[in-house]
């Protein structure tokens, strides 16, 4: 290995250090105009009248458009095409777009949004879920399995009653996770324009362009290949921009119908309106176990928040079941979700994707398991670490763990066993482990084809560029597709052109969702070099009278393996095929296995494979005050092989401190004014002040440990490090702040305040515990019952497939 | 209201500008000066990523009025380099992973430089504090701040800290 | 990108120039800027929209600090003044103030204080006079236009809707969304400055056109979120003057959620004169707990003639706590802002005792690095 393995500066590295990186705000076209958009001041409310005659009238204005322009919905997910790209009768949380005004500039725009006048007539407003829960009427949408429910699902796997009743004890607790938002630096952008052949173009801030593309071309009616989507390099995403955007459809209408190119780029504020982040999840566990610290079985009960529109959150909602059995041996497990919609800002996937939320629950219940039985916390996770290459009971089909080593190595690099129930009062270690996906198995839409596609041209002057619908949203997409192309070629990085993310010009990848880039487009990379090599090597064989299988590829040349001074510059290997073979272009492309699942709701949580992590977080707790100081964390994370080092540690810490903003202060949360005076709901701090993201002095120290166990369904062994490290951190938090001071803080986040409290309560001699103490009447239906594989199970249901109407693809 | 006009030193060169007056120097940058590496998160102060070094001290252009520059030295990213050698923290930034998707690290560069320039030799905790101005979502600093340190004593014409594959 | 409203600009260049300038404009018209970190957000929020803007950038005079605080129109209470004293410029920046060797040494309460407002950035174009004129901050009004209008305004800005007129029950049109019930605005007081210069003993020169006056700087202030200064539409804060360290010293103590970009949600300015161990006088000071910022003459007239042992400190600390009255409007919740006060105060009491507190600062993120030390 040349180019894998070793710290390399990224190969968009000198690009963002000189600035010169082109995010979509950076666009600036001839004649080009700006877009605002008017949004809901009502969280929840009929449109009774739009009048925009003033607005039309300002001098500057050339557009004016409302929801009338848009009657076709759209939205992610085929099962929740709730979207309009402005609203249609009905706003349903206050930032929601109700008119859009085209401008010459961007303050005669924002002046002429307040000449719009709209009339509302108020609705009841739900702030909670309790609220959905209890009323169906009105409902927020006309669809969704009851009333203000969203979404219900209810599946178990093996007997679970009398897994519980066998147990030798069984745990039983209720978590809480509040919501909190992406926040990446930059705001949602995009540009739009009808292009010179009269087709639209839309450049845009985005995770997923062909997504994106496929929602232009329904919601504008128009044909698929008369549109194309440039996803720019994104100024941070985690998640957030994943969805198609109302201002992305809005923009392209404008530019169509104005024959302008129209920019759009977002406040502050309106970011936190678009959200998509982390649902609120209140959750119910119910683990049974015997003496020596085996699961007998597990019950898992979600309610999500889950916002005025449907995003991901179907998805979202079996995410906060699916990956409870990925980490330990769960013979028998039974989860119930719920997702209700409420008249807020929607939620979706951030990164870790609903599996946090449950993620928390978990780790801290066998945290208080260990407690209970006397058992070291990390001696209790190792014991019932899941085997590798197993089918889990809900049909996951594990490849490489890591797991025990990650537990192994981050108890030696902490000196856990010194340091837990050690250390004095207000001082503490926490530890807790976790797993996410390689990728999503399925698509989001049904169909067979590939995930991801990357072709390539080898030109004859030695360059190579490298084509893929990815997207680098900072993670480092580009460098893995170069770096896997020049490893197979034995080219330098710099030789390489990579062309990424454009709908016009290179193959669909699925996009940077669900951890999937590295492990997807990096096959597809590796399948199309190693065809190109093939050409290649099929010339140069001739050519030098070598046989094929003792040619090299290294150090730019092409060369005999037994005699390393016979060989070719690689441009003239490309010369020598291209004159046999013709125009040497090559493709490769990825299709994840097919899952073992057969029943409805299996489409989400199979992956190609899965990484693993565990961490350890010291704290230090004020008794007096509560006050919660993090100096220290200590993270494993089982990579399977890491590409580019630099860039696999920059994803491990990037998690550590974007979850340590989860653990311990960031909040997407909202203010109801009282109901006798007001209707209003509003995002309580929609701005990057008071919504609060660590800064350098925050951020503790980390120590990062990578564990490379190649798995072979990866390029050249690799796995996911985006989004899993990101995981174990908040619950070992709360777990760490036990160990110093003898409280539960069943919620994140992890406060003062809920720390004070949960002191008090000690002192009073009630729990000495934060958290929830209720969890909702929820219309569970009749579980679907899916026998385990060691029961006989072959992935399908027993009996008619009744309990989940829709088929969800993910 | 009719435009304002102003001249300025702008990475080292007298620029003459005309500007609609309301505009801030972030605003006068990226849309009227083409200068687009200078980035912008909020517009009110709170994120950093539209620092520039204006007399050589790392501040917020989003708050600056470009009516109130005349006369005044500009620095943004797009003026590090210096006679085609980028700036060493350029170098070790983009070798050492301190930018992810590279949003913020306009406004970290300057705030970076203006501390390497006052203090050659900072410790991790002045790094800290010089750069506690700038968030970042992406890295969790902890590479922003060996890039700085990787960065320190290498004057502007020093070479890379290791040979780039693609220099 | 959010845009500033459009205004005319005018670059005086002596103090003389600005405040006739001020004065011809209509009421409520001009406004000030010197860094331009308040003013400029609010005005993209539309939280003002003077249609003219005074920049003070180009006056030099007020951007020095000089030796001495003598001034003829002073007339604060006797206060221990022998030694110089300082006189800031109000057109100092906050980091200039944080640079100067003179404060650093004699006021380090307020060499704390200066040195955790926001962030260096903002350090480096923030001034002291805008500082202690800082807008009174609320969860309610520092939000855009549209947020405010889709709460139906508050009094501090846009309020008097005739849709909240008509609902019953309503007596008054005006409303504080902090506590519905409260005749005034209950904004919060968010210097970090203001209230370390009250427990210093400082005045300020305020010029008009028609001259100078000079207050006691807790006379600046008063107790309404709205009319939150007793500066006139007319006046220029244009200095400070701090009496002699002459065996005072001072402490400042921040909360904050972050190390940085933060307001303070409670702060503790405390100063002490000591004889031997025995306090001879005392300032508390608290911030960010009302519209203005609170002095404890209580707690601090508890520890004159005592030695700052243990006990003396909780029994002044918790005295102090009273008149802390949080609301909810910023970070953190009321009750445990309340509730720490006493905490905070204890904090700043053993700092001036001369108790190590180094590790403590650096848990609650109040600490800063001396630059080039």
């Amino acid at each position: 290995m040349n180019i894998i393995g070793k710290p390399r500066r990224r190969v968009d590295g000198r690009a963002k250090a000189t600035g010169q990186t082109k995010f979509a705000d950076d666009i600036m076209l001839p004649r080009m105009v700006h877009c605002k958009l008017l949004r809901s001041t009502a969280p929840h409310a009929r449109i009774v009248r739009i009048d925009a005659a003033r607005a039309r009238a300002h001098p500057g204005v050339l557009l004016i458009l409302d929801g009338r322009d848009f009657p076709i919905p759209y939205g992610i997910l085929p099962v929740s095409q709730d979207e309009h790209a402005l609203a249609v009768d009905r706003v349903r949380f206050v930032g929601d777009p109700v008119a859009a005004v085209i401008a010459r500039d961007e303050l005669t725009a924002f002046e002429a949004l307040d000449l719009i006048d709209v009339e509302y007539e108020p609705l009841r407003t739900f702030a909670a879920p309790e609220d959905s829960l209890q009323h169906d009427d009105p409902r927020i949408h006309e669809y969704g399995d009851r009333g203000n429910i969203h979404k219900l699902v209810s599946l178990e796997f093996g007997d679970v009653g009398r897994a519980l009743a066998d147990a030798d004890k069984v745990f039983e607790d209720t978590f809480f996770y509040q919501g909190n938002t992406h926040l990446p630096i930059e705001q949602h952008a995009a540009v739009a324009a009808k292009d010179p052949d009269g087709k639209l173009v839309l450049w845009s801030s985005t995770q997923t362009p062909h997504y994106v593309h496929r929602a232009l071309a329904k919601a504008l009616d128009m044909p698929a290949a008369h549109i194309r989507v440039v996803a720019t390099p994104n100024g941070g995403g985690f998640g957030g921009k994943s969805d198609p955007f109302n201002h992305e459809i809005v923009i392209a209408k404008a530019a169509w119908l104005l024959d302008r190119p129209v920019k759009i780029c977002l406040t502050r504020e309106e970011v936190f309106y678009c959200h998509r982040g982390r649902h609120p999840v209140l959750m119910r566990m119910k683990t049974g176990v015997n003496d020596d610290g085996t699961i007998t079985g597990m019950e898992v009960q979600t309610v999500l928040d889950g916002g005025a529109y449907g995003s991901y959150g179907v998805a979202s909602t079996f995410y906060t079941g699916a990956l409870q059995t990925v980490t330990y041996h769960i013979p028998a497990y039974r989860f119930q979700g719920c997702r209700v919609f409420t008249n807020k800002p929607p939620c979706g996937p951030k990164r870790g994707h609903g599996t946090p939320q449950s993620r928390f629950g978990q780790e801290i219940q066998l945290d208080k398991i260990a407690d209970a039985l006397g058992l070291d916390p990390a001696d209790l996770r190792l014991r019932i670490v899941e085997k590798p290459e197993t089918l889990t009971a809900n049909y996951l089909r594990l490849g490489t763990i890591g797991l025990a080593e990650c537990i192994r190595r981050v108890t030696r690099a902490a000196d856990w066993s010194s340091k837990h129930r050690r250390l004095p009062f207000g001082r503490g270690v926490g530890l807790a482990c976790s797993s996410y996906l390689s990728g999503a198995g399925l698509p989001i839409y049904w169909n067979d084809m590939p995930h991801s596609g990357v072709q390539l041209k080898l030109d004859r002057s030695g360059g190579v560029t490298a084509f893929c619908g990815a997207t680098e949203i900072g993670q480092g997409s580009d460098d893995v597709l170069v770096a896997c192309v020049a490893e197979v070629l034995g080219i330098d990085p710099i030789d390489i052109r990579a062309v990424t993310g454009d709908t016009d010009l290179t193959p669909v990848d699925l996009g940077s969702y669900s951890s999937r880039v590295t492990l997807m487009m990096g096959n597809a990379a590796i399948q199309a070099a190693e065809r190109a090599r093939d050409l290649l090597a099929d010339s140069v064989s001739r050519k030098l009278a070598v046989p094929k299988d003792r040619l090299v590829f290294a150090d730019r040349r092409v060369f005999d393996t037994e005699n390393p001074s016979v060989g070719i510059a690689f441009a003239e290997a490309v010369q020598l095929a291209e004159a046999a073979f013709g125009t040497i272009g090559t493709t490769g492309s990825y299709t994840p296995p097919r899952s073992a699942a057969r029943f409805k709701g299996g489409g989400v949580g199979p992956s190609p494979t899965y990484s693993y992590s565990a961490a350890i977080v010291e704290v230090d707790v004020d008794p007096a005050t509560g006050w919660i100081h993090v100096p220290r964390v200590w993270i494993a994370h089982d990579i399977g092989r890491a590409l580019n080092p630099t860039l696999v540690r920059g994803q491990v810490e990037g998690s550590v401190y974007m979850a340590l903003g989860e653990a311990l202060m960031e909040e997407q949360i909202f203010r109801r004014l009282p109901p006798r005076l007001s209707h209003a709901l509003v995002h309580k701090f929609p701005s990057i002040l008071e919504y609060k993201s660590p800064t350098t002095m925050d951020m503790p120290e980390v120590f990062t440990e990578l564990i490379e166990e190649p798995d072979p369904r990866g390029p050249f062994g690799a796995k996911e490090v985006g989004q899993g490290p990101l995981l174990p951190v908040m619950p070992a938090v709360a777990n760490a702040v036990f160990d110093a001071v003898g409280v539960r803080i069943d919620e994140v986040p992890t406060t003062p305040e809920k720390i004070l409290k949960a002191l008090e309560a000690k002192a009073a001699g009630k729990p000495a515990r934060y958290g929830p103490s209720h969890f909702p009447d929820v219309p569970w239906p009749e579980p679907l019952q899916v026998p385990p594989p060691w029961e006989g199970g072959d992935g399908k249901a027993r009996g008619p497939e009744r309990a989940t109407p829709q088929v969800i693809q993910s | 209201m009719p435009n304002a006009h102003i001249t300025l030193t702008v990475n080292r060169e007298a620029t003459e500008i005309a500007f609609a007056p309301y505009k801030t120097l972030l605003e006068v940058l990226r849309e009227d000066l083409n200068l687009c590496g200078t980035k912008h998160g909020c517009e009110l102060g709170e994120c950093g990523a539209c620092a520039v070094l204006l007399d050589d001290q790392p501040v917020l252009s989003c708050l600056v009025l470009g009516v109130d520059c005349g006369g005044r030295c500009v620095t943004t990213v797009e003026g590090l380099a210096v006679d085609g050698r980028l700036h060493p923290l350029q170098e070790t930034f983009a070798d050492l992973g301190a930018a992810q998707c590279g949003y913020c690290t306009p406004g970290f560069l300057v705030a970076a430089k203006a501390l390497l320039d006052e203090h050659p030799n900072p410790t991790r905790d002045q790094i800290k504090e010089a750069l506690s101005g700038n968030l970042c979502r992406c890295t969790g600093y902890q590479q922003i701040f060996e890039a700085v340190e990787a960065a320190i004593g290498r004057s502007a014409e020093g070479l890379a800290l290791r040979q780039p594959a693609n220099p | 990108m959010m845009r500033l409203p459009h205004f005319r600009f005018h670059a005086p260049r002596t103090v003389q120039e600005a405040a006739d300038l001020l004065a011809s404009a209509s009421p409520g018209e001009a406004m000030i800027v010197a860094g331009g970190t308040d003013l400029l957000p609010n005005m993209k929020r539309r939280q003002q929209v003077p249609s003219t803007l005074i920049g003070l950038r180009g006056i030099a005079e007020l951007r020095a600090i000089s030796n001495g605080n003598a001034s003829a129109t002073l007339r604060v209470a006797p206060s221990p003044s022998r030694g110089d004293g300082l006189t800031i410029g109000a057109s100092v920046t906050l980091s200039a103030l944080v640079g100067d060797e003179r404060v650093r040494r004699a006021y380090t309460g307020l060499w704390q204080a200066a040195s955790q407002v926001a962030t260096p950035l903002l350090r480096n174009m923030g001034t002291i006079g805008g500082n202690l004129c800082l807008d009174t901050r609320c969860n309610y009004y520092d939000q855009n236009y549209e947020w405010r209008k889709a709460i139906d305004f508050c009094m501090k800005k846009d309020d008097r809707s005739p849709e909240r007129a008509a609902l019953p029950g309503r007596a008054a049109l005006q409303v504080c969304w902090v506590a519905t019930s409260s005749p005034r605005c209950l904004a919060v007081s968010s210097s970090d400055t203001a209230p370390m210069l009250m427990a210093l003993g400082a005045s300020v020169d305020l010029t008009s056109a028609a001259g100078v006056r000079s207050i006691p700087l807790a006379d600046l202030y008063r107790n309404d979120g709205i009319h939150y200064l007793t500066r006139r539409p007319d006046e220029i804060l244009t200095s400070i003057r701090v009496p002699g360290a002459d065996g005072w010293k001072s402490t400042y103590w921040k909360l904050r959620r972050r190390g940085s970009f933060d307001f303070p949600v409670l702060s503790v300015a405390a100063a002490a004169k000591m004889r031997g161990e025995t306090v001879e006088a005392a300032r508390i000071v608290l911030g960010a707990v009302a519209s203005r910022p609170v002095a404890s003459e209580n707690a601090a007239a508890a520890l004159v003639g005592r030695r700052l042992t243990d006990d003396i400190i909780a029994e002044a600390a918790e005295l102090a706590a009273v008149p802390s009255r949080p609301m909810d409007n910023t970070d953190f919740t009321l009750v445990w802002r309340k509730r720490v006060t006493r905490d905070f105060v204890s904090y700043a009491l053993r700092e001036l005792r001369g108790d190590e507190t180094t590790d403590l600062r650096r848990r609650l993120h109040a600490w800063h690095v001396v630059p080039g030390v």
